[in-house]
């Protein structure tokens, strides 16, 4: 993909230009390895410090310092501490570790590399989603060619310490990529995700073992981080956001497409790189982080206050792009897989249509998520097919008031915030909706489409 | 149980990459769904046997993977996305073009038995909406044209 003026690569330096292919090769003739080079020759403690000063924040979801999830792992049980590189990517709206995964592989192995040496890993696994063989068999044969150098599995690099690097592959369930979900998935079992407490992976993980667990974006900034140093990782980005963000865009825009930025408006996303809408269209709201965020709508004045006491008003567009940003304006940043909708799109059939994605990936353990999300899945849907009840708007809100915050795992949130955020932005819509549609003459061929449940 | 060589040896290599051979679960699975079309409860019992742990573990996880079936499916396996990105560039119109093709109902092999078609969840390539796996290869984005294509290549390959 064409890389844009605007646009400041770190990660996707490489991945992107001509001739570069995944093979080790390519990633040695642009200094490849040479962080895990000097890795070695660091003290451990050294590493997870700059880590930790550079203050990058997991990329993953819940935007989590990686230095300090590193510092929870407990490295007194006398158990082996285990690394996971989550490249489950499924939250919908979400396709950039496929880009890493499949056309610069060399980076995130080194990125785990340099992670595993700092964390003292043995042993350590990529889960990578089912639906991405190619990726998988990327991995595994770089992971070949990484060992045939010497920069994985035994004495690496001369220096008395080792680790292998094991890829597993999913099997199609959205729930593996929330890490103790994963983690029971890699330990040969359903995909449940585990209580916290006592489950906290850096303590009790795989195999009850400490385990981290890292998006592939995060683990690959390790790389820059000894590259560039903490202080100047920090360089990039407002304070407390550190470093670039690749940002995934689709829907209603005239250049979708991941593009990776440091600091820089949603505006400047949205309109001056990917394009803004289609000819003669216009955005009526922004999904920012992956489809379990809640939607920004579009002509609203995002106000409040900063922590300084200085207070902000931003339209939409002015939203800085980035964790603190997108949360001042009530959402997340999440996954960084930003749907836009244009004023073609229904959101009740949008709503639908998401519905339909959580009521089928709910591992069911909890029951107001496997029995909320099927009754949301029910309503939405019979709303796009015409059979909404007056009552509708206010069952779901209640349904998903049932679920948020009493589930076992964060999943719970992601069902009942785009509920809640639609209902709340859009009520209207939502009320005129339900009574139009019972219009038995109304057309709802596209509403049909865009719901796309069956 | 009769696999094939090939599957044999995956499946020896893949145990011992484990810490505790239960985590071999998924990847014996997928050698065996891939050498045999689907997962019949002789190879999970098998599955179990070889990995030490009750058939019941096995079952559980076939059952709880979308990916994991009991029976067997079209040649092709068909997976259109359906997803809110990939809706709202016409995922649903790519859809009903290729059951038209095929004259298949979604998630019924066709009455060929050349393929089955059913929907998937974001393929993690919303970026080119919409898009659909054909066995393991995605296509981007899909217009109800290239649709027609790709089903014209699978008959075309079908009959060769
Ligand atoms: C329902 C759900 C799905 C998730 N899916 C993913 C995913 O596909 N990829 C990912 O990296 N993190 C995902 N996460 C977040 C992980 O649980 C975890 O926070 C993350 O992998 C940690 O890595 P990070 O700190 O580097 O971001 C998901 C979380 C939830 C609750
Ligand atoms: S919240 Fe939903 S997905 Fe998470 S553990 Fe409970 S039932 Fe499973
Ligand atoms: S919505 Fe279809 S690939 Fe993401």
């Amino acid at each position: 993909m064409a890389i844009h003026p605007k646009e400041q690569r770190l990660v996707l330096k490489y991945a992107d230009e001509p001739g570069y292919t995944p093979s080790i090769d390519s990633y040695l003739a642009h200094g490849g390895y040479d962080m895990l080079k000097k890795a070695v020759t660091m003290e451990p403690q050294a590493i997870i410090d700059e880590v930790k000063a550079s203050t990058l924040r997991g990329r993953g979801g819940a935007g989590f310092p990686c230095g300090l999830k590193w510092s929870f792992v407990d490295r007194k049980s006398g158990k082996p501490i285990y690394l996971i590189c989550n490249c489950d990517e499924s939250e919908p709206g979400t396709f950039k570790d496929r880009q890493i995964v499949h056309k610069d592989p060399h980076q995130l192995i080194e990125g785990m590399m340099i992670s595993c040496f700092a964390n003292n890993v043995a042993k350590a696994f990529i889960y990578i989603r089912e639906e991405m063989p190619y990726g998988a068999k990327i991995l595994d044969e770089a992971i070949l060619e990484a060992k045939e150098k010497g920069f994985v599995g035994d004495n690496v690099l001369g220096s008395g310490y080792s680790c292998e690097i094991v890829v597993h592959r999913g099997a199609a369930a959205y729930i593996c990529g929330e890490e103790t979900g994963l983690i029971e998935s890699l330990e040969g079992k359903r995909a449940n995700p585990r209580i916290k407490p006592p489950y906290f992976p850096a303590v009790l993980g795989l195999y009850n073992c400490p385990t981290i667990v890292n998006n592939v974006e995060t683990l690959c900034n390790a790389v820059h981080i000894l590259d560039m140093g903490a202080e100047g990782f920090k360089k990039i980005g407002r304070p407390n956001n550190a470093g670039t963000r690749i940002w995934c865009v689709s829907g209603g825009v005239q250049r979708p497409g991941y593009y990776e930025v440091g600091e820089m408006t949603l505006g400047e996303l949205v309109y001056d790189i990917c394009g803004g809408p289609l000819p003669g269209r216009s955005i009526k709201a922004i999904i920012p982080g992956g489809s379990s965020m809640k939607i920004l709508k579009n002509g609203e004045r995002y106000k409040g206050k900063n922590p300084d006491g200085s207070e902000y008003d931003w339209g939409l567009e002015d939203i800085p792009l980035d964790y603190d940003g997108i949360a001042a304006a009530g959402s997340m940043s999440g996954s960084g897989g930003m749907m836009v909708l244009d004023d073609t799109v229904s959101i009740p059939a949008a709503l639908a249509n998401l519905m339909a994605f959580y009521s089928h990936e709910s591992c069911g353990q909890c029951t107001p998520c496997r029995e909320g999300s099927l009754w949301l899945k029910k309503i939405t849907s019979r709303m796009v097919h015409g059979e909404a009840r007056p009552e509708d708007v206010d069952l779901m809100l209640d349904v998903a008031g049932q679920i948020a915050g009493r589930t076992i795992c964060a999943f719970g949130f992601a069902v009942a915030w785009p509920v809640q955020s639609y209902i709340a932005k859009f009520e209207d819509e939502f009320r005129e909706y339900a009574a139009h549609l019972s219009d038995p003459n109304a057309d709802r061929q596209a509403i049909k489409e865009l719901a796309c449940n069956g | 149980m009769d696999l094939k060589p090939e599957t044999l040896a995956e499946i020896e290599a893949a145990i011992p990459k484990y810490p505790e051979a239960q985590s071999a679960v998924m990847p014996l699975l997928h050698a065996i769904q891939k050498d045999q079309g689907a997962i019949s409860n002789e190879a999970a019992e098998w599955v179990a046997e070889k990995l030490g742990i009750a058939p019941i573990n096995v079952l559980s996880v076939v059952t709880f993977y979308p990916f994991f079936r009991q029976h067997k499916i079209g040649k092709r396996h068909i997976r259109v996305c359906r997803t809110l990105s990939c809706a709202m560039a016409g995922g649903s119109k790519v859809c009903d073009k290729v059951l038209s093709e095929f004259e298949a109902e979604l998630n019924h092999a066709s009455p060929d038995g050349e393929v089955t078609v059913e929907f998937a969840e974001c393929l993690a390539s919303c970026g080119s909406a919409p898009v659909m796996l054909v066995d393991e290869d995605l296509h981007e984005n899909l217009t109800v044209e290239k649709a027609k294509e790709i089903c014209d290549k699978i008959k075309a390959e079908a009959k060769a």
